[in-house]
């Protein structure tokens, strides 16, 4: 360029100009949505106790309930439009983590149930689950050499 | 015989006439601004085909067709099909065209290839090696999506800088002789690389890339911006396109009313949530091939200088932390007569 600008110079310009993020929406839609699929959860336990079953399996039966909704609210090129109103909102839920399982499942059927879906479903939630583990292992152990000192 | 001027410019001493163009779009691009101007607007995403892929060379072949039928041209006429697109090793070219037999140069630019396509035909055909050729790329948002960003179900949100990739294809056929604009001059760009490592800002990225081809082209050629009626980058955004007011000013350049954004034309940016505008492949070809051609056609509009950018990148590099290098490749078109 015939006026030279450094990169620095220019990556600070570009820093300053760029339009923000709207935080204070964002954090509102995300408060709201995850809060929604939260309550909606809640119903199904509330719900399954006042049918007499007992709590360990209620919460397991809430969860597998609610992955199942992700999955057909997914199905049904829904589930995109509620995570682009409510971003982590309705990422963090255990729906969300199930979107994430299936939208590469549907995208990439195309290229076979092996190398296609097989392959590729984890394309987004291979992470979670690599570092879920590998956490839950650490928090074990650490839990485990607890207990042996105390 | 193609000459040089200055240090980067190119002048076609014999040129090629823009005979004809015609652009396909999808839907949502057929709901924009430009709608009228297309001349076909498809609503089914996979355009009868079984993936988007295949849409994509779906819509590159129907729009050569299209382009033939409306020059009254037949493939055979052609010398050379320049084309290119988003695609991994720019297969939905190379797909659309595997049953025309005509000799076929696949390139690829990432949102510039329009412009290369029509500087390499222009040279050939400037140089005597053609006679005549089509230059066509396009960009599809699904296959793009695909490629660059999540699964279309996946429920994200895009960052204020990002922009929407145009489902769409342009061509225009070039000829020694005819009837129609003619270009004049190319200005091919170097890379400029300004160290931005965001994949949803290309805007920014490209925008240093825009103004260094503009202000290379005007030096080379030794004309004032007000030479030109239009001046026209391909797809910077909204953003990246006040980035690059803001650069041209800096060297004391005024781009006024006549400069806009090919990406800030093919949409809506209010009503079509689509952040910043459009980008792709296909988002400055259609524009050119459709909207731009036909005001130059009515003599709307006499000059118009071409800058489409490109950044080119791959998401492999952008994981390993790299910046995104861009280019910007600028086309003169002129009614000369």
């Amino acid at each position: 360029m015939s006026k030279k600008i450094t990169r620095h110079e220019y990556q600070h310009l570009v820093e300053k100009t760029m339009p923000p993020s709207r935080v204070f929406r964002d954090v509102l839609a995300a408060f709201v949505t995850g809060g929604l699929i939260c309550t909606i959860a809640q119903i199904f336990f509330m719900g399954m106790e006042s049918l007499g079953v007992d709590e360990e399996t209620a919460y397991m039966l809430t969860t597998v309930i609610m992955i199942f909704l992700g999955a057909v609210l997914t199905g049904l090129n829904i589930y995109d439009k509620i995570g682009k109103f409510g971003g982590a909102g309705a990422s963090i839920p255990v729906t969300g983590f199930s979107n994430s399982i299936v939208s590469p499942a549907m995208e990439y059927k195309k290229e076979g149930y092996v190398m296609g879906v097989g392959a590729k479903m984890f394309l987004i939630a291979g992470p979670v689950l690599v570092y879920g583990i590998f956490a839950s292992v650490v928090a074990g152990l650490i839990y485990y050499l607890w207990i042996q000192v105390m | 015989m193609s000459t040089r001027t200055g240090k980067q410019t190119v002048v076609l001493s014999n040129p090629p006439v823009v005979i004809g163009g015609a652009a396909i779009v999808g839907k949502k691009e057929g709901d924009g601004p430009l709608a009228r101007y297309f001349d076909q607007i498809i609503d089914d995403e996979y355009f009868g085909e079984k993936s988007f892929e295949k849409a994509e060379s779906r819509l590159l072949r129907d729009t050569l067709v299209k382009t033939l039928d409306k020059c009254g041209k037949s493939a055979s006429d052609l010398h050379f099909i320049i084309s290119g697109d988003l695609q991994n090793q720019c297969t939905a070219a190379s797909y659309a065209f595997r049953d025309v037999q005509v000799p076929f140069l696949g390139i690829y630019g990432a949102c510039s290839t329009m412009a290369e396509s029509l500087s390499i035909g222009a040279i050939l055909i400037d140089g005597g090696a053609a006679e005549m050729t089509a230059c066509i790329t396009s960009s599809h948002f699904c296959s793009a999506e695909k490629q660059f960003r999540y699964p279309l179900e996946f429920g994200s949100q895009r960052t204020p800088t990002a922009q929407w990739t145009v489902t769409g294809a342009g061509c225009i056929l070039l000829e020694k002789q005819g009837n129609g604009p003619v270009i004049t001059h190319l200005t091919n760009g170097t890379i400029i690389d300004m160290g931005i490592k965001d994949a949803n800002n290309m805007g920014a990225a490209m925008a240093p890339a825009a103004c260094d081809t503009i202000l290379r082209h005007l030096e080379d050629t030794g004309r004032n911006i007000d030479y030109y009626d239009m001046v026209l980058t391909g797809d910077l955004g909204s953003f990246g396109r006040s980035i690059l007011i803001r650069l041209l000013k800096d060297n004391g350049i005024e781009p006024g009313d006549r400069y806009n954004d090919c990406g800030c034309m093919i949409f809506d940016l209010e009503s079509q949530d689509v952040v910043c505008g459009g980008s792709g492949c296909g988002c400055s070809a259609a524009v050119l091939s459709s909207y731009v051609l036909e005001l130059m056609n009515q003599r709307k509009i006499n000059k118009v200088l071409f800058v489409a950018t490109g950044a080119l990148l791959s998401p492999t590099w952008i994981q390993q932390g790299d910046s995104i290098p861009c280019i910007a490749h600028a086309v003169s078109l002129e009614n000369i007569q």
